[in-house]
């Protein structure tokens, strides 16, 4: 883990720089941090948790985001970068240790990592962090040269003394800065002094990536490791077990130890594959658990049941009841989306070492600080006392949010005295025991005016609620997880009417990529367009005309479909649909194209996006995330579901569960629209828009609207 | 004992003959570069090339590759300078990369028998290997970046 090694304490911080609501304010002392500051290193320049610098020159950015494939060891630097205005080619990226006291998101206040908060939370306290010790390194200069501050400037690695041409390199003035007050107010540069911000670079991540030596946590190798394979219930959530027998798993040669977990029975063996033999000689008797009986059939008539009845109301503008009741044309639809699982390529996986007074883990997490609680509830040790190393992950997508795989890790190195062991999990395990996206079931009404104008918009929207259903959002409240997306529907429409039915099955639901926005946006996008339809409209017309009050949905839907030459002539047998959603802070569009054969098989051609994610602090990144997001999106569209059958999900492996591969996989065009505005999401924003534009497609190529995902090959099929 | 070849040394592994040479690979060898996926020959994770000819490690026991040649994304160069590997860090194809070995090592066994990869060849070689981050499209330009890079060309 040579590349990932963990940030020494001693030569971490001067001070810890507390980013937040408000201004850089100080520095806040925890006792770790008195500790550092005693034990500093001479040598080392270290202003501030986020960056140190050597007297070699070598910059050495923290990243506290774990890399999970969005390029966050790449472009957080780059911000720290730009501002400390360090030479690239000297700069060290090292992953942040686990203490959210330093390195919790400023804006959610956790060490966790979702909802594309990468640069959007930490561009500000990432470019102040830069900017204190550019500073620092200009006063050190003017003080060695005995010259006013206003004449020193930098260049990469080097502070000038302007009139007279002098040079100091960074490394040089280590002691010097070091010894410094830290500015807790910086100026920071204008956008046309960015030197990295905006500008394509290379991600650091990549050379590792391409020759087998990046460490995911499944790599992760420890002196005296075993490795842990669990069985688990074959009922999603909620069985527990009544017995097993481990004698047979216990004859085979390299099991070492047979034990019960919560999630479980663990078979700890000399490798991974003896494991696996053991689990498969095991002899378990399950108690099913609540959920035993639970079937897609019985879930989909519980979602219909409960749209006949009234919601809670998540938006209630004008009158909409009267509004549809007055309409020239009225329109009820229903549109159901199904169960996902985020299929991480990467299964589950995490390592634990307990002893009596300390307990180490690494994982690929996207969650740290969750992980470090985790391991200090189960072993009753101070979160001072757990070290959570993270790992470049093979996924996250959400699922990695969770800390059900650190459990199954402590628990398991509790049992046998302590470990290390590694638990990990098969496809089967990774399926079939996810945290789903939500399941929904949706009635959509509309009204429109004789001139095709909507004038009322009811949405009732049944499912369950991530925060309803982790207790952090209570009975008769609106769980806002839910509602992104349909709660701001951005048409001037006069009555808009928006509801939710909190229905929860039991089947435990999670943070898919891009949340309640992956369904919404289709629903709502779909929606429109057939209202678009009803009015006899064309569909980028009518929803321009209804986006006035929302200038930069309408900005990314004209980008989107200029680029795409909307309304020019396609091939026989192609149609052409468009979409547009705000989600995490960004704008996307997208307009696809595409055909479906005579035996029902949907082919997308091309795909044009538009995003306005603000700033695009490193735009060849924020195209792979679009690029990537529409393969996502894509999958969900054409193949995804995960169904349950008397409690077990159905789907086990990827033959089941398919994946878009390359031979699908169109072109996606990605357009930035630099609004200059604050800066949004990216890992999110991709997706939403995806569905909705090629089932809008689908509609203008073959008049076969789709209300329901994935897109059934049967209900396209030509006779 | 097995005897095989792994990147180029001769290799006795004292596993069980069914075990799969994706196990034998990161677990008796330490070569991890190789990934676990699917364990059903589904995703092409763990795809590396025996007597030159790529193979899903997963699913091929120990004992039908006994004195053969297995090349692991470890063995595919010395200075990470193969073609694919070039190409790919030209275009910056990986994301969270952990599918990357395999797809690298079918780009690299489809390079070795054609030069001149159409979209189709490319499409067709590479379709055992899942990316679910969706670097499809700047794989499928990194082939033939990479394919131009073994022809000589800049």
């Amino acid at each position: 883990m040579a590349s990932r090694r963990r940030v020494s304490r001693r030569t971490l911080l001067k001070g810890g720089l507390v980013v937040g609501t408000g201004l850089v304010v100080g520095f806040r002392l925890s006792y770790t941090d008195r500790f550092a500051l005693q034990a500093q290193s001479p040598g080392v320049f270290a202003p501030n948790q986020w960056l140190r610098i050597d007297r070699d020159g070598v910059v050495t950015i923290i990243n506290s985001v774990p890399e999970m494939g969005q390029g966050s060891m790449t472009t957080m630097p780059m911000i720290v970068a730009d501002e400390l205005d360090a030479d690239w080619d000297r700069v060290r990226v090292e992953a942040a240790p686990t203490d959210p006291s330093l390195y919790a998101n400023p804006v959610t206040r956790q060490q966790s990592y979702g909802g594309s908060r990468g640069v959007r939370d930490h561009l500000e306290p990432l470019r102040k962090a830069g900017a204190a010790a550019r500073q620092m390194l200009r006063e050190a200069a003017a003080q060695e040269w005995g010259v006013p501050l206003d004449e020193v400037t930098t260049e990469p690695g080097v502070v000038v003394h302007v009139p007279t041409g002098r040079r100091l390199l960074y490394g040089q003035l280590v002691d010097k800065a070091q010894a410094l007050p830290v500015p807790q107010n910086p100026p920071l540069k204008t956008k046309d002094q960015f030197r990295y911000i905006g500008k394509a670079r290379a991600r650091v991540d990549v050379p590792q990536k391409v020759n087998g030596q990046a460490v995911y946590g499944i790599d992760v190798k420890v002196p005296g490791m075993l490795v842990a394979s669990i069985e688990k219930c074959p009922v999603v959530a909620g069985g527990k077990v009544k017995s097993f027998d481990a004698a047979a798993a216990k004859a085979i040669p390299g099991v070492k130890h047979v034990v019960q977990v919560t999630s479980g029975v663990a078979v700890v063996a000399d490798s991974f594959w003896t494991a696996l033999q053991g689990r498969k000689a095991l002899k378990v008797a399950w108690d099913d658990g609540p959920l035993g009986q639970l079937s897609s059939a019985g879930i989909a008539k519980e979602h219909e049941t409960a749209a006949g009845q009234p919601g809670l109301v998540a938006r209630n503008d004008g009158d909409t009841a009267a509004a549809l009741a007055a309409g020239a044309k009225t329109f009820e639809t229903v549109y159901q989306v199904p169960y996902l699982e985020h299929a991480c390529m990467e299964p589950m996986n995490a390592t634990a070492h307990v002893t009596a007074d300390a307990c180490t883990v690494w994982v690929p997490t996207q969650n740290p600080g969750g992980s470090r609680e985790v391991a200090a509830r189960l072993t009753g040790l101070p979160v001072e006392r757990v070290t959570v190393n993270t790992t470049f992950l093979g996924g996250g997508f959400g699922r990695r949010g969770q800390t059900d795989y650190v459990v199954d890790a402590v628990e398991v190195a509790k049992a046998i005295g302590g470990g290390p062991v590694k638990v990990l999990w098969t496809r089967e395990d990774d399926l079939t025991h996810g945290f789903y996206r939500p399941n929904t079931h949706n009635v959509l009404r509309a009204a429109l005016d004789p001139s095709g104008k909507p004038t009322a918009w009811f949405t009732r929207a049944v499912g369950a609620g991530l925060l309803r259903q982790r207790g952090a959002v209570a009975a008769g409240q609106v769980d806002g997880t839910s509602m992104a997306g349909l709660r701001d529907l951005p048409y001037d429409i006069p009555n808009v009417r928006i509801e939710w039915v909190d229905k929860d099955v039991g089947v435990p639901v999670g943070f898919w990529r891009s949340v309640g926005s992956s369904q919404n946006a289709f629903i709502v996008e779909t929606f429109v367009d057939e209202l678009a339809h009803l009015a006899g409209q064309d569909p980028y017309e009518y929803r321009r005309a209804l986006l006035g009050k929302f200038p930069r949905h309408k900005a990314v839907l004209e980008l989107a479909a200029t680029r795409a030459s909307w309304g020019a002539p396609l091939p026989a047998g192609q149609g052409r649909g468009i979409a547009v959603c705000f989600s995490y802070a960004s704008y996307s569009a997208h307009v696809a194209e595409v055909s479906v054969a005579d035996d029902g098989t949907v082919r997308v051609h091309r795909l044009v996006c538009a995003i306005d994610c603000g700033i695009a602090v490193n735009p060849d990144q924020v195209k792979a995330q679009m690029e990537g997001g529409a393969v996502y999106a894509m999958t969900a569209t054409l193949y995804g579901q995960i169904t349950l059958d008397a409690g077990r999900v159905q789907q086990t492996n990827f033959h089941t569960y398919p994946m878009m591969r390359i031979a699908e996989t169109p072109v996606t065009e990605v357009h930035i629209l630099e609004s200059g505005q604050p800066p949004g999401g990216l890992g999110e924003p991709g997706v939403p828009t995806v569905a909705p534009a090629i089932c809008n497609a689908i509609f203008a190529a073959t008049g076969k609207r789709i209300r329901r995902l994935p897109i059934q090959r049967e209900e396209l099929k030509r006779a | 004992m097995i005897a095989l070849t792994v990147n180029g040394t001769p290799r006795q592994l004292d596993v069980s003959p069914d075990m799969p040479l994706l196990w034998a690979i990161r677990e008796a060898l330490g070569l991890t570069g190789t990934k676990y996926g699917c364990g059903m020959a589904l995703c092409g994770a763990c795809t590396v090339h025996v007597d030159g000819t790529p193979a899903r490690a997963c699913v091929t026991p120990v004992s039908a590759v006994a004195g053969k040649r297995v090349t692991t994304i470890e063995g595919l160069s010395d200075k990470t300078d193969h073609p694919v590997q070039r190409a790919w860090i030209e275009l910056d194809v990986p994301q969270c990369g952990y599918c990357q070995s395999g797809q690298l090592m079918s780009a690299a066994a489809l390079l070795a028998q054609n030069t001149t990869p159409t979209d189709q060849d490319i499409d067709a070689a590479m379709a055992g290997n899942i990316c679910r981050c969706g670097t499809y499209q700047r794989i499928r330009a990194a082939v033939h970046r990479a394919a131009t890079l073994a022809r000589g060309g800049a």
